[in-house]
């Protein structure tokens, strides 16, 4: 292959190999001599005291090594913290202990931890450790939980209400003043189980000679995870190592710091044994977080020419039972600032209430904020465009933010980086042939059949982000990435990331960016993450970060060693270095190309130091830090086809088309499965998956039994284009898209199903669109 | 315990076993063969798939003993002589895998497939795989990976059937 063809090539994922013949090594594959193994003890009720724990038939049944409680805990093990601690909010962190002391919270929280020789003893054990509970009234809707005379979760959080949270931009009261036309309308965006197929998983082994806790989990973000692990556990940072080996997917779950790693830790280094936790999956169901969870009322002010002049509302933000890590930045910073979306919306007003209830703690999902508010406005122009009349494309045509506003500062203080709203909707209308379709649908009606359409003009905010503005959010972290190449004497390179990918083909991405920057084969290039031991402090993987801000540090620092190159090419070849070209490999004198050194050659020269310009250090290993300038933004059009089963109820997405701009793209074949994974996933709230809870709090949907995450049979294929608008912000132009597909299709399928009820009178419908729902609305209207 | 006796990937195992160990358990934990994996517990995932006797079987829903005497391949076992199962190629060649976590469960539900359909649909291969479940690639690339497995193995070029 071409060397100049690397960036940009749809290669073959170099993580495949180990993946497809079963010889990758997942957290549960990890197996030590002398290993012992946990099992947890979980509530069966939503909110209770805890009267009495009765361990002892536990302890003494076969196998069982040890069983912990909460009290036993208490003061050795800290508690979770929330790291996240969002500014003028009257946040409140109420503490959450790894083990359940007095009182239980939700259903499935931790009371007891059971140790023994066996996977199957511990199982068998929880079972014998009695817990009498003293039940009390539970609330899990966050609406009813801020009212008076709610249960009350926590002491320190009156009316459980977490934080008060505000946006404000322009004038909205003028706006709602001027107004022609206001519509208004309360959405809920339901509850979701981010089911990752590997569940948590955590191997821990502690050396009491060396002081040293290495801890293998199912993590996102080993670096996050070691800093959080070290201040419950009081190791110190550098004698903790947490290693994410291969990882069966997170969509952000495992992103955050939950009792049961820490829990896990404490036991090996108490103990004395390597210890390992393998969840199921009705206790990730419980225990791992949910994601979404508003319920919004949302008002528009427009003209009756379309343009809209305002948007203003309430958004009741479930959060579940404690305040998980970044669960107070969700439904503001990554959903509150971008509810305008795409649009050229001048004021703003919006309040988001995040409510602790008796439900599993609700963190960041795929998306992450940013669909809930893509849901709300996409529906909420749509809304807008039936009440006058006007066609939903017609609509977002008028209130695009236009190409020359950019970079385009909104209502709500971000600034956009770079887009092109109209030429994504205009190739996305081109595709489903938008004027024909109209045509069919009308025929199909007069047929009594039920065809809809539906658009998802989307933008998102990623590449998260620059630590000055994590800082001033509240973030307690940084998000700059780090990356080192190290180039062997034979020309090789070993490359380290900071972020941790886990699934999304970073191996092969970070290579092409490498080899494309040094001019060597792909194959030439080992990329390493996911080990605190091996690889510089780095923030991890979320927030479509790792390849705008990874894959720019790893730019950054490809290209200090090949400068570094340079110098030595031209000293070996005596010139000076202005005088040399690198291409295809070669450093050459200007216009003699026979006088040149290959790459490989000056690697081999850099690491003998034999012969080096005056001064210069030995070896050839540069290491970037890279944090950007500002978050970066794709965006695009989406579109769905339905059609209704006019008996049934059952939609069936005939069509989905999906135009991003993700800037430039790295490798088209890991861009297009980013998108199909994340239109799944989108789809899948639109019409099957929700969390449900009954009012005394029980899990309903507690199992892959009972909760519809999408089989192979559901979905159609899904068809992808793409325009391209480089990123200004880093320097190859990038932008994510490991989310886009998430927050773009869920309103483009309900705007879709209501499109095929319009002339019923259908205004809106919540989620999920199951075909009881649509029945319902049949059989009441004619 | 119970003795159980199985030939897994060419290779036969003896062992006591407790009779409430899984399949998937005794594949996993006792011959360390951790290329099947475990997703759920209620038999919903399929990434715990093997090929029993021929036949596609969610190890979990099986007894270890309840194998006895039985002829397993598992992902470990299905490419030969190194070189890789046509379905293996086609999940490589069309990117039918993120994560990775499914993809040995529904590369044998796949094979399986292809064994009694040489030439399936679209709608077919769909079918075939609704006991897998897949949160990355939402099967896009799954159903295009199975349709370059089949126009593979139906020009010859590679071999026709897993051991």
């Amino acid at each position: 292959m071409a060397v100049s063809r690397i960036f940009g090539a749809a290669v073959k994922r170099r993580e495949d190999p180990r993946l497809i013949t079963g010889r990758a090594v997942y957290t549960d594959d990890v197996k030590l001599p002398n290993l012992a193994y946990v099992a947890f003890v979980r509530s069966p009720h939503a909110h209770a005291r805890i009267v009495r724990i009765d361990a002892s038939r536990a302890r003494s049944a076969p196998g069982v090594i040890a069983v912990v409680t909460g009290r036993d805990l208490a003061g050795k093990v800290g508690n979770i913290p929330t790291a996240w601690l969002i500014p003028n909010a009257d946040l409140k962190t109420p503490a959450h202990p790894p083990l359940a002391i007095d009182t239980v919270r939700h259903v499935g929280d931790a009371v007891a931890a059971v140790v023994a020789e066996s996977r199957a003893a511990a199982a068998d054990a929880v079972a014998l450790v009695e817990v009498e509970y003293q039940v009390l009234p539970a609330v899990v809707d966050q609406e009813k939980a801020t009212q008076p005379g709610a249960p009350q979760l926590h002491p320190d959080v009156p009316n459980n209400i977490a934080f008060r949270w505000r946006v404000t931009g322009g004038d909205i009261e003028a706006a709602f003043r001027s107004a022609e036309v206001t519509v208004r309308q309360r959405l809920r965006n339901q509850r979701l189980i981010p089911t990752a197929m590997e569940t948590r998983q955590v191997v821990a082994e502690y050396n009491p000679a060396t002081g040293e806790l290495v801890v293998t989990m199912t993590s996102q973000n080993p670096h996050i995870h070691r800093n959080i692990l070290s201040g419950i556990l009081g190791v110190p940072e550098h004698r903790l190592r947490v290693i994410a080996p291969e990882v069966g997917g997170g969509f952000g779950s495992k992103i955050h710091c939950y009792p049961e790693e820490a829990v896990v830790s404490y036991l090996a280094m108490t103990l004395g044994r390597p210890m390992k936790w393998s969840e199921d999956r009705r206790e990730n169901y419980a225990a791992t977080i949910h994601g979404r969870d508003h319920i919004v009322d949302l008002e528009l002010a427009a003209k009756r020419d379309g343009t809209i002049l305002g948007l203003r509302g309430r958004c009741y933000a479930n959060l579940g039972a404690y305040l998980s890590t970044a669960a107070p930045g969700i439904p503001t910073i990554l959903h509150g600032l971008m509810m305008t979306g795409c649009y050229d919306i001048p004021a703003l007003d919006y309040e988001v209430v995040g409510v602790l209830t008796n439900t599993t703690p609700v963190d960041a999902y795929r998306g992450a904020g940013r669909p809930e508010a893509t849901y709300a406005i996409e529906r909420m122009v749509d809304i807008l465009a039936a009440e006058l009349g006007m066609d939903p494309a017609e609509i977002r045509r008028r209130n695009f933010i236009p190409p020359s506003r950019f970079p385009a500062t909104v209502a709500s203080g971000l600034t956009y980086d770079s887009g092109n709203y109209a030429a994504t909707l205009d190739r996305a209308l081109q595709i489903v042939d938008y004027q024909k379709f109209r045509a069919e649908q009308a025929e199909a009606r007069r047929q009594g059949r039920l065809l809809g359409i539906g658009l998802s003009t989307y933008v998102e905010i990623c590449g998260l982000g620059p630590s000055a503005v994590a800082g001033a959010v509240g973030f307690q972290g940084g998000l700059w990435e780090s990356a080192v190449v190290r180039v062997h004497p034979s020309g090789k390179a070993t490359v380290f990331t900071g972020t941790s990918p886990h699934g999304q083909g970073e191996e092969t991405t970070f290579a092409q960016i490498v080899a494309e920057e040094l001019g060597i084969p792909l194959d030439d290039v080992e990329v390493v993450h996911g080990d605190t031991a091996r690889i510089p402090m780095g923030w991890g993987t979320y927030g479509s970060r790792t390849t705008a801000v990874g894959g720019t540090a790893m730019t950054l620092a490809a290209r200090k060693v090949k400068e570094k190159a340079r110098m030595i090419a031209a000293h070996l070849l005596e010139v000076s270095p202005e005088d040399i070209v690198f291409e295809n490999g070669r450093f050459a004198v200007k216009g003699v190309p026979e006088r040149s050194k290959t790459f490989q050659e000056i690697a081999l020269a850099a690491n003998l130091a034999w012969n080096l310009p005056k001064g210069m250090e030995p070896g050839l290993e540069e290491a970037a830090f890279f944090d950007p300038s500002n978050f970066v933004y794709p965006f695009g059009a989406h579109v769905a086809i339905v059609e209704i089963d006019p008996g049934t109820g059952a939609v069936k997405l005939l069509r989905y088309v999906a135009v991003d701009d993700c800037g430039r793209v790295i490798n088209p074949k890991i861009v297009d499965g980013q998108v199909h994974g994340g239109v799944a996933q989108g789809v899948a709230q639109a019409l099957w998956e929700a969390a449900v809870y009954d009012e005394n709090g029980q899990l309903v949907t507690g199992s892959l039994m009972d909760y519809a995450i999408p089989t192979a049979t559901v979905l159609p294929m899904i068809e992808t284009d793409r325009t391209e608008t480089p990123s200004p912000v880093n320097p190859l132009g990038l932008k994510g898209v490991g989310e886009t597909g998430t927050i773009a299709a869920t309103p483009a399928v309900v705007n879709a199903v209501v499109d095929a009820l319009s002339h019923r009178g259908v205004r809106h419908l919540d989620m999920p669109l199951t075909p009881e729902k649509i029945w319902r609305v049949l059989s009441s209207t004619t | 315990m119970s003795h159980v006796s199985v030939t897994v990937n060419g290779k036969t195992y003896e062992h006591d076993v407790e009779p409430r160990l899984l399949l998937v358990h005794y594949l996993r934990d006792v011959l360390g063969l951790t290329g099947t994996h475990i997703g759920c517990d209620t038999s919903q995932c399929g990434a715990c798939t093997v090929l029993i006797d021929g036949q596609s079987v969610k190890s979990c829903t099986v007894f270890a003993v309840q194998a006895n005497g039985a002829n397993i391949t598992t992902i470990e076992g299905l490419a030969r002589d190194g070189e890789l199962h046509p379905v293996q190629e086609g999940f490589w060649e069309e990117h039918g895998l993120q994560c990775g976590f499914c993809t040995p469960g529904m590369i044998i539900s796949a094979v399986q497939l292809l064994q009694r359909n040489p030439n399936p649909t679209e709608a077919e291969i769909r079918h075939a795989l609704e006991g897998n479940l897949c949160r990355c690639t939402g099967y896009h690339n799954i159903v295009k990976a199975v349709q370059y497995a089949a126009r593979k193995m139906q020009s010859g070029a590679a071999p026709a059937s897993a051991r």
